[in-house]
This record gives structure tokens, sequence and C-alpha cells, in this order.
């Protein structure tokens, strides 16, 4: 099944709003480890109610469903939020490094560490495990998956729990050092045109795609004022939504996705 | 070792597909099973499989049973655990994964044995060695269908159920599989074979049945069947004197309706 989940800000915010309620209880860390497993158990039980009836209905049905599941997650996540800023633990105060000259502050490094530790983790998961390949072969043929004795309703409960534990994960590694408020899951959004620019269905594509979108921004919100100013305000937002479009143009399938493997 | 009884396959509520099918598969035998197109010969391997449920078929009379114990009720991974292989019609190889990659996804109820089985599939198809690391969809019709075939001994199974490994193939290459499935079934797997390319299949196989129209025609040991004027004419195509023959000469319906008596 070839869906997007538009979920995912919903998990994410959910995530960082459990670690603020528990962090001042057990401790920054420990909350961030039970945070990542309610939340993996929240996305199973969603999977549960709302995703395994729909098990051979068309992807679009499905996708719009992950949007209503997004909004209604979003809304609880909220009102436990309220209308303050939260503060998420902070392990790392404002310390910062200095890393070839240039002042670092640590918690940036973290999230850094936190990224490629888990696009590590994920890599070898799906390339060498039993359950990884499960799950590949699952995506591209449900069908003769089952034929091989994959469990396809396995794969689909384990892969929304990875993908809720990991929002849970960019949720925490995001709030940590600030604070959060009820606008973070924008942050959550601008995944989509990274994981598009990357290509729907490549790892490394999604690392790249987050890379170029990250810069691409950035460069935008630094500069654009001073060299294109017609664009007016605040165009940073948008760019990488524009620079999205751009590269679909080009190559529709992303910078890394796979073409359609086909013989000719 | 495996034996329908009396099934019957409803797809849909509304479409009867199966009507009545009885037969048995002995161990250690080969099993050929004949018919023409939308016969039920893929409906009939399904329904063994399990994978009726993912087109919306049930199984509303009679039964499969594997070894005495029923298996029509199970999910296809639990009969793939039975010991119990479906090599689906159309090769459906992983085609974005490399070769290896597939093999292993075969082997997934039988982890512990992955080395063993790899050296026997790459034993029985040294070319898939060769191509181990390439990506499968790449691979030639017949490399493919290798590749399905080996994947579904991954798990080592007892009964494996081919479903026309001929299709689109060369003759030369139906030669070669012809020669693989008698292999397999030398080394202990017992096969039910699925085929329009009927000398192929009664050649290889003990035992033939003929379905038509979701029924058992004929149930005779493949080398009477191979005699059979009828399977010489309706699917050798070839005249009751061995010689090719005008369809006008035959009124054509009436044999088959003698058939369907």
């Amino acid at each position: 099944m070839r869906v997007i989940s538009f979920a995912q800000p919903g998990f994410m915010l959910a995530g960082a709003v459990i670690v603020t309620y528990l962090s001042a209880e057990v401790g920054f860390w420990a909350a961030a480890v039970l945070s990542v497993l309610a939340v993996s158990l929240l996305a199973l039980g969603v999977e549960r109610v709302a995703i395994r009836p729909m098990v051979g209905r068309p992807v679009f049905a499905i996708a719009i469903i992950t949007l209503g599941l997004d909004v209604v997650i979003r809304v609880v996540a909220n009102g436990f939020i309220g209308l303050d800023v939260r503060q998420v633990g902070d392990p790392w105060k404002l310390d910062t490094v200095s890393v070839l000259g240039v002042e670092v502050q640590q918690r940036y490094l973290a999230m850094f560490a936190a990224a490629l530790l888990m696009v590590a983790a994920l890599f070898l998961f799906f390339r060498y495990t039993r359950f990884g390949l499960a799950m590949r072969a699952a995506s591209f043929d449900q069908e003769a998956a089952l034929a091989q004795g994959v469990s396809v309703s396995g794969v689909f409960a384990v892969s929304w729990a990875m993908a809720g534990g990991l929002a849970a994960v960019a949720g925490i590694m995001f709030g940590a050092g600030t604070s959060i408020d009820q606008n973070i899951w924008i942050i959550a959004l601008k995944a989509l045109p990274a994981i598009i620019l990357g290509g729907l269905d490549s790892l490394a594509g999604a690392v790249a795609g987050g890379l170029a979108i990250g810069l691409f921004e950035s460069l935008v919100s630094s500069y654009q004022s001073d060299h294109l100013p017609w664009l007016g305000e605040n165009f940073a937002t948008v760019s990488p939504y524009v620079l999205m479009l751009a590269v679909l143009l080009l190559r529709p399938y992303g910078l890394f996705g796979t073409r359609e493997v086909e013989r000719v | 070792m495996l034996s329908v009884r009396n099934l019957e396959v409803v797809y849909h509520d509304v479409a009867l597909v199966l009507r009545g099918v009885s037969l048995t598969v002995p161990r250690h035998r080969v099993v050929a099973l004949l018919g023409a197109n939308g016969a039920g010969k893929t409906t009939l391997l399904r329904a063994v499989s399990g994978l009726l449920d993912v087109h919306d078929g049930r199984v509303t009379k009679g039964g499969v049973e594997l070894g005495g114990r029923p298996i029509h009720g199970l999910g296809p991974e639990r009969v793939v655990r039975r010991g119990v292989r479906q090599v689906m019609e159309g090769r459906r190889i992983f085609a974005e994964l490399t070769v290896e990659e597939n093999l292993r996804i075969g082997a997934h109820t039988a982890p512990r044995a992955l080395g063993d089985n790899l050296a026997r599939v790459y034993g029985l198809f040294p070319r898939l060695k060769a191509l181990a690391s390439r990506t499968a969809g790449y691979l030639s019709g017949g490399e493919q269908q290798m590749l399905a075939v080996g994947r579904a001994l991954m798990s080592d199974p007892e009964l494996l159920l081919l479903d026309e490994p001929s299709l689109g193939l060369a003759p030369r290459l139906v030669q070669q599989i012809k020669e693989i499935i008698a292999q397999i079934n030398d080394q202990g797997t017992t096969i039910l074979l699925v085929e329009q390319n009927a000398s192929m299949a009664l050649s290889v196989a003990d035992h033939g049945y003929v379905l038509e129209s979701g029924r058992i025609v004929m149930d005779r040991p493949a080398a009477e069947l191979l005699e059979d004027d009828d399977i010489r004419e309706f699917y050798l195509g070839l005249g009751a004197e061995g010689a090719a023959r005008s369809f006008r000469d035959v009124k054509h319906y009436k044999r088959r309706k003698r058939w369907l008596s």
C-alpha cells in the first residue's frame, strides 16, 4: 500500500507534548523513551482502528483518512499544550561547542546525531533484517508477499508503530532545549517537500532532501530581503515548496527515487 | 498428502467458479491439472494456499485437507508454515529488489535454515547464483521464472503448487523448466502442476486431472491421458490420426458437450 501518511505532524506533536509532561517527573531521557513508546502504541492503535478496515481501498481515500487523523491527534495534543508555551526538558542548556571555529549549540549537534543514528538504523533494518525485507516485499506486491508467508497485516502494524515512534523522536529532538507551542507541527509539514524532493521511496533521498530543503530555506531567509525584496516578507516559509515544485518538474520521481523497474 | 474434497468456491458472493472439485495429490508425486482459460485452475490453487481472501473469494462447500488436517480456513502465512508454497502465475517476483533479497524473502518462515536452502537453490539454479546481486526486474523471463520457483523452495516446502511455469517461455526453456520440476520432485517435494502446455505437463506428471468449467472431467494416469483421443485433440492439437486437422471437419461443440455430462 503506497500511501503517504499525513498523520506524522500529529504524532510528532504528541511525542513532544508527552515529554513536556513527563520530564519534570522522571527526567528528560526517561521521558523521551516513554514518549516514543507511547506514541508507537498510539500509532498502532490508530492503524488497527482507522487504517486496517481500509486495506484494499483506493490509496487516495486512505491518504485523506490520515489527514483527518492528523487533525484529531493535533487537536487533542494542543488541548494539553494550552495557550502557553511548554518547556521540554533541557539536557544541553545553551552550552555551545566550537566546531572548526564555528560556535554550535550542543542541542543542534544532538539533533544531527539523532538523525544520523535513525537513518543508519533504518538503512540496516530494511537492508539486512528478515522483517525489513518482508516490509519492502509487502510494499511492492502484497499478494506475492503473502505467498511467501509474510503476514502483511503484521507489516502494516509494525510500519505504523515505527512511523509513530520516529515522529515522536523528531518532536522531542525539535523541542529539546527550547519550548513548544501549538504551531510546531508546521515544521513536520516541511517533511513533505523534503521526502518528495529526495524521492518518496529512498532513504538516502530523505536525508539529502532534508538537508537541501533546510539549506535552501536558511539561505532564502538570509538573503532574499537583500536581493529579491519584491518577493515580500517571510518568503522563506514557502520556499521549500517552491523548490519541491521545481525539482518535480525535472525529475518526477525525486532526486533518488527509483524509477519504475521495467524491462523494455 | 493433499486432498481436495467436493470443493466449491464463490467470488464476490455471486460467481461460482469451482463446482464440487475433488482431487488428491499423493506424497512424492507430480500431479498435473489441465484446463482451458477460466476453467478454475488458479482458483483451486488459491483455495489450497489461502490466497482466495485477497480476491474476495470464499470456500462455500467442501474443503482442503493436508495430511488429514483441514487447511482451507487458514491464512496464507499459516499455510506456508504447514509446508505448502504456491508459485503464482506470471512469476510475481519483487522486481525492485535483488535476486538474493527475493530469495531471502522466500525464506521468511524458515530463517534458521536460510544457508542450507540458499545453497540448495543455487545448486538447482547456478544461473541465479551468478546473478545474485542483480535487480530482479531486469532478469529475462526464464531467469525470473527460475527465481520464482527458487524463492518458493527457500522454505523447503513439502508441497509445491506451480501455476503455469511455462507461461511465455521459449520451447527450449519450457524443456528446462520441465527438467527442473522432475529434479525438485526427485529431492522429495510433492508437486501439483497447473498448466496449459499439456504435453509438457503430462510428460513430467504421474497423474493428470482435466478441469473444465469448474468440474473435474477426467482423472487418469498421465500416460493414459497422453494417449486419450480427446486430450490429443483439444489440448495437444493433434487429430485422431495424429495429423493436424481443420476445425471445419469437426463438430467441436458436440465433442465438448459429451465431456460435461
